[in-house]
């Protein structure tokens, strides 16, 4: 491997690059999905290959190829540079990549037990069970459950001498009912709806308990069929920490990317109105809270060894009581600000480039029990697991939806209701946030779709949570 | 290895009783342009191989890169190990027999060996124009050429080679934006200079946009508008699957008038209109699908699996890739909202107030079964009065029922434009006016 990585540096730099960097990566990944007691989805995933990515004078190119040989690596580094020399027709600003880079060494995820160690026959056999108790319920039209193990093996190295190994495992599963009436569709998701990912063993399936969770899941489906539609109100808004990790990761995270801040992102994933004179002088929320970007956290989506440009996994404040303090940056990006990086650049395999990425995005805990949260409402909603979700482009305006609430009366949890939706604008509902659940509800949950960058890529990011509540919010955008 | 090669190998190391072979073979380039230059300029070479295995009723499915025989021979024999772990599934009548395929001309060379040096300059265009007018480009341009082969044991063996050129850009002024986009399978349908010119139209239009009461109005839709309603009712329920699981949007109304009669929406792979493919992910030719005839509800499309489950029903062309995920279901490619006879402008002079609206972003669905979709408008939203473009807004979100919008369609442009669609084919769509659209909220 290192005979293949030096001479892709060594050609690069021969073809004129003044930096150079590639990664060779060995996926695999491996998916059971069961569906209505039958099998839907079974199978194994590889994929290898290499990406090389070169600056030559101020312009970058990058080339990449499936086919791992010697041959192979001496045409695609070339292409490369061919690639950065026909963008250097439409230049930019000069290109600064701060301090070198010269991280050695290798990371393995910590995991209990290796996911491929675990049979298909054991997986199934989990899926079908928690799905036979899903479809037990005569009111569930489509029950589903689901199991995924990753294996991502990569190799980073530079022209500054960096060189690092890492084996990143991926561990997860989920299950949903659907119950369907004359005229609606209402669905019910454990752990979270989409697929629940960790950076984990398959202790991380385990511990979810998708089968004893089976019966709640189908039962709370069927009963929103006929509950009561959320209301339209400005009212007081409780979030469960799975709904509010959604939350930060849409309008926290993504506006923090420093990449959109400087428009980069502008014609795909958008902008950001978190522009660079507001840090350290822009009140994002109020006094309690505060936002984390960390690569370091145990079974977050976004924990690692180092990213994509080879900068070591940390932990960066984002916003600190109330006041946005950070951004999630690049190495190019970083020293525009006279920053070094925080170890944000993260491309989703060998034939994409990296892109600034959350990496564990989460609101630090509060001090309050849920039950005390709720005791301290007069009238308001609780929201719990998302449903729908839509941002505009500079991340202000925001709408969501949740698969359940429940009406909030005089400091008790009262009537289900089902279609719940809220909307905002970002700063003012986390000004308007004046609880938050302390650490004993707080929980790391894994975004395995976040989607970014052309050509488009997947990402897995983490988003720590507790429950929290939100003032003057308004409810029930469509009845 | 050629296609050929490929399903040959997998053939002859398969124990199943029946096996497909679906192989992608792809040359993306990418150059993406922001701030007035190029930022990033990227190309990928890959092949992806997907191996189903079935055993009686049972499938296993395994995927790959790798191309060595030996591999390909490691892959034949993962899908059939993981086809036999697996229960009886009745639902599943086998891979679909070999049908006669009408071949379709979808390459240009042009496009397959576009340089990166020709991208380059074709951009250039784009950011030149906009620094010319103080403005500030970001888009991108992509070339692809692709080879897509299906065979199965049963004698199916199809093969399509086409291409691919999409160019599209945001240009921002001071306080206001265009967007406009190209795609097709020639490189001639991507032209940087009218791009620029059109996106640039929309900054000068939209400078210095008002605040605007959300409610409901008449909206005139620019095809970039009018193509997020075509994909999300695709996505909602155009594919049989999603009936069966009674989450679309046609369940309860099939046969029924649920759209005004000017709404006429089909698939038609073989369209050259279009970015044609002869057949889809099963090797089985594409037909002719009215989805919504004259405003009437009439068929969603239809793979072998979600055939196989309705007596008498065949196939229409439209299974996506097989995954390990789990089935996706059938989904529509070439979609075609048919063109009407009315311009932009006449739509415009025939509105007492409304909205003008350029495109939409950021699309999600909030209820299925009526395709309500919530999103914001942006790059140019504007308040028509008295029949002419009064003034500018800013961006509106709105939630909004996409059956519903297009029963108060009251025109259908005379031109369409074709553009690149989610699905990863396309959409030929019109402009549209439309009698109501509800507003929810607005932004800063």
């Amino acid at each position: 491997m290192k005979e293949f990585i030096s001479h892709a540096l060594d050609v690069a730099k021969a073809k004129g690059a003044r930096y150079a960097d590639i990664r060779i990566i060995d996926h695999r990944e491996q998916v059971v999905t069961v569906k209505n007691g039958n099998v839907d989805g079974i199978g194994d995933q590889y994929s290898q290959g290499f990406g090389i990515r070169v600056l030559v004078g101020n312009s970058w190119g990058f080339a990449s190829s499936a086919y791992v040989a010697m041959a192979e690596i001496e045409r695609v580094a070339t292409l490369a540079v061919k690639i950065a020399k026909a963008s250097a027709t439409v230049p930019g600003e000069d290109v600064n990549l701060g301090s070198s880079v010269t991280s050695t060494g290798q990371y393995t995820t910590p995991i209990e037990v290796d996911p491929f160690s675990i049979s298909l026959e054991q997986k199934l056999d989990l899926l079908f069970r928690a799905d036979e108790i899903l479809r037990r319920n005569s009111g569930v039209k489509v029950s589903e459950a689901n199991a995924i193990a990753i294996r991502n093996h990569k190799f980073f190295s530079n022209t500054e001498g960096a060189l690092v190994e890492q084996i990143i495992y991926e561990g997860g599963g989920a299950i949903a009912a659907t119950a369907v009436s004359e005229t609606e569709v209402q669905i019910r998701s454990h752990p979270n709806s989409f697929r629940y990912q960790g950076t984990s063993g398959w202790e991380y399936v385990t511990n979810a308990d998708l089968v004893g969770n089976a019966e709640r899941v189908a039962a709370e489906a069927v009963a929103l069929l006929s509950a009561d539609v959320c209301p339209s109100k400005e009212t007081t808004l409780i979030l469960d920490s799975s709904q509010l990790a959604l939350q930060i990761h849409e309008s926290c995270g993504h506006p923090t990317e420093l990449d959109r801040v400087f428009g980069t992102e502008a014609a795909f994933a958008g902008r950001s109105f978190l522009t660079t004179e507001k840090r350290n002088k822009f009140r994002y929320g109020s006094d309690i809270v505060n936002l984390t970007a960390d690569s370091v956290r145990a079974t977050g989506l976004g924990t690692f060894g180092w990213d994509d440009e080879g900068v070591p996994a940390s932990s960066t404040p984002l916003v600190r009581n109330g006041e946005f303090v950070g951004y999630l940056m690049s190495r190019e990006t970083a020293s525009k600000l006279a920053l070094e990086s925080n170890g944000c650049m993260r491309a989703d395999g060998w034939n994409r480039i990296p892109l600034i990425r959350m990496t564990n995005v989460s609101l630090e805990p509060g001090t309050w029990e849920l039950d005390d949260i709720i005791a301290d409402t007069e009238d308001g909603i609780f929201m719990e697991t998302n449903r729908s979700w839509s941002i505009d482009d500079m991340r202000l305006n925001f709408q969501f939806g949740t698969e359940i609430g429940y009406e909030i009366e005089r400091g008790k949890r009262g009537r289900l209701l089902k279609n719940c939706t809220y909307t905002g604008i970002t700063p003012d509902f986390w000004k308007s946030c004046d609880a938050i659940g302390n650490s004993r509800h707080w929980r790391l949950w894994g975004t395995p779709n976040c989607g970014k960058g052309e050509p488009m890529q997947t990402m897995g990011t983490g988003h720590g949570a507790s429950p929290a509540r939100f003032r003057n919010v308004k409810v029930g955008v469509f009845r | 290895m050629n296609f050929r090669q490929i399903a040959e190998a997998v053939m002859a190391a398969s124990f199943a009783d029946e096996t497909e072979v679906l192989a992608m073979e792809q040359n993306e380039s990418l150059t993406r342009f922001a701030n007035n230059y190029i930022h990033q300029n990227v190309t990928e070479r890959n092949v992806q191989i997907t191996v189903r295995s079935v055993i009686e009723t049972k499938i296993g499915i395994a995927v790959s890169n790798d191309v060595r025989p030996e591999r390909l021979r490691e892959l034949a024999i993962r899908a059939y190990d993981v086809a036999k772990l697996q229960p009886e599934n009745p639902e599943f009548k086998g891979l679909p027999p070999p049908q006669a395929l009408t071949s379709v001309k979808a390459f240009d060379g042009a496009v397959a060996e576009c340089t990166p040096e020709q991208r380059a300059a074709s951009v250039g265009i784009i950011c030149r124009k906009a620094a010319d007018r103080g403005c500030s480009a970001a888009g991108s341009m992509t070339t692809s050429s692709l080879n897509v082969g299906v065979a199965n044991s049963k004698g199916v063996f199809a093969e399509h080679r086409f291409t691919l050129a999409d160019e599209s850009t945001v240009i921002m002024g001071q306080n206001s934006s265009g967007w406009a986009q190209r795609t097709g399978w020639q490189l001639a349908a991507v032209e940087a200079e009218s791009l620029a010119d059109e996106a640039l139209s929309k900054v000068t239009m939209g400078a210095d946009p008002v605040d605007f009461e959300p409610g409901e109005y008449a909206v005139v839709l620019d095809p970039y508008a009018t193509a997020d309603l075509l994909e999300m009712l695709a996505y909602d329920g155009m594919g049989a699957l999603a009936v069966q699981e009674g989450r679309s949007w046609m369940n309860g109304r099939i046969g029924q008038r649920i759209m005004a009669d000017n709404v006429s929406i089909i698939d038609d792979g073989m369209s050259t209109g279009g970015i044609p493919w002869p057949f889809d992910f099963e090797g089985v030719p594409k037909k002719v699908v009215p989805v919504v005839a004259s405003g009437v509800a009439v068929s969603p499309v239809y793979d072998s699996f979600t055939a196989g489950r309705e007596d008498g029903k065949q196939s229409t062309g439209h299974a996506t890739p097989p995954s390990p995920q789990g089935r996706f279901g059938p989904a529509p490619m070439n979609l075609f909202l048919r063109a009407g006879s009315t311009s932009v402008e006449a739509m415009i002079k025939s509105t007492k107030f409304g909205l003008y609206i350029t495109r939409f972003w950021y699309t999600r669905t909030v209820h299925p079964r009526d395709a309500v979709v919530t999103g914001m408008t942006r790059d140019g939203t504007f308040v028509i009065r008295d029949g002419e473009i009064a003034h500018p807004v800013k961006s509106l979100r709105f939630t909004q029922s996409y059956v519903e919008a297009l029963k108060y369609a009251q025109a259908i442009g005379e031109t369409t434009r074709v553009l690149r669609s989610g699905f990863g084919g396309a959409v030929s769509v019109p402009a549209v006016k439309l009698a109501k659209f509800r507003f929810t909220s607005s932004t800063r």
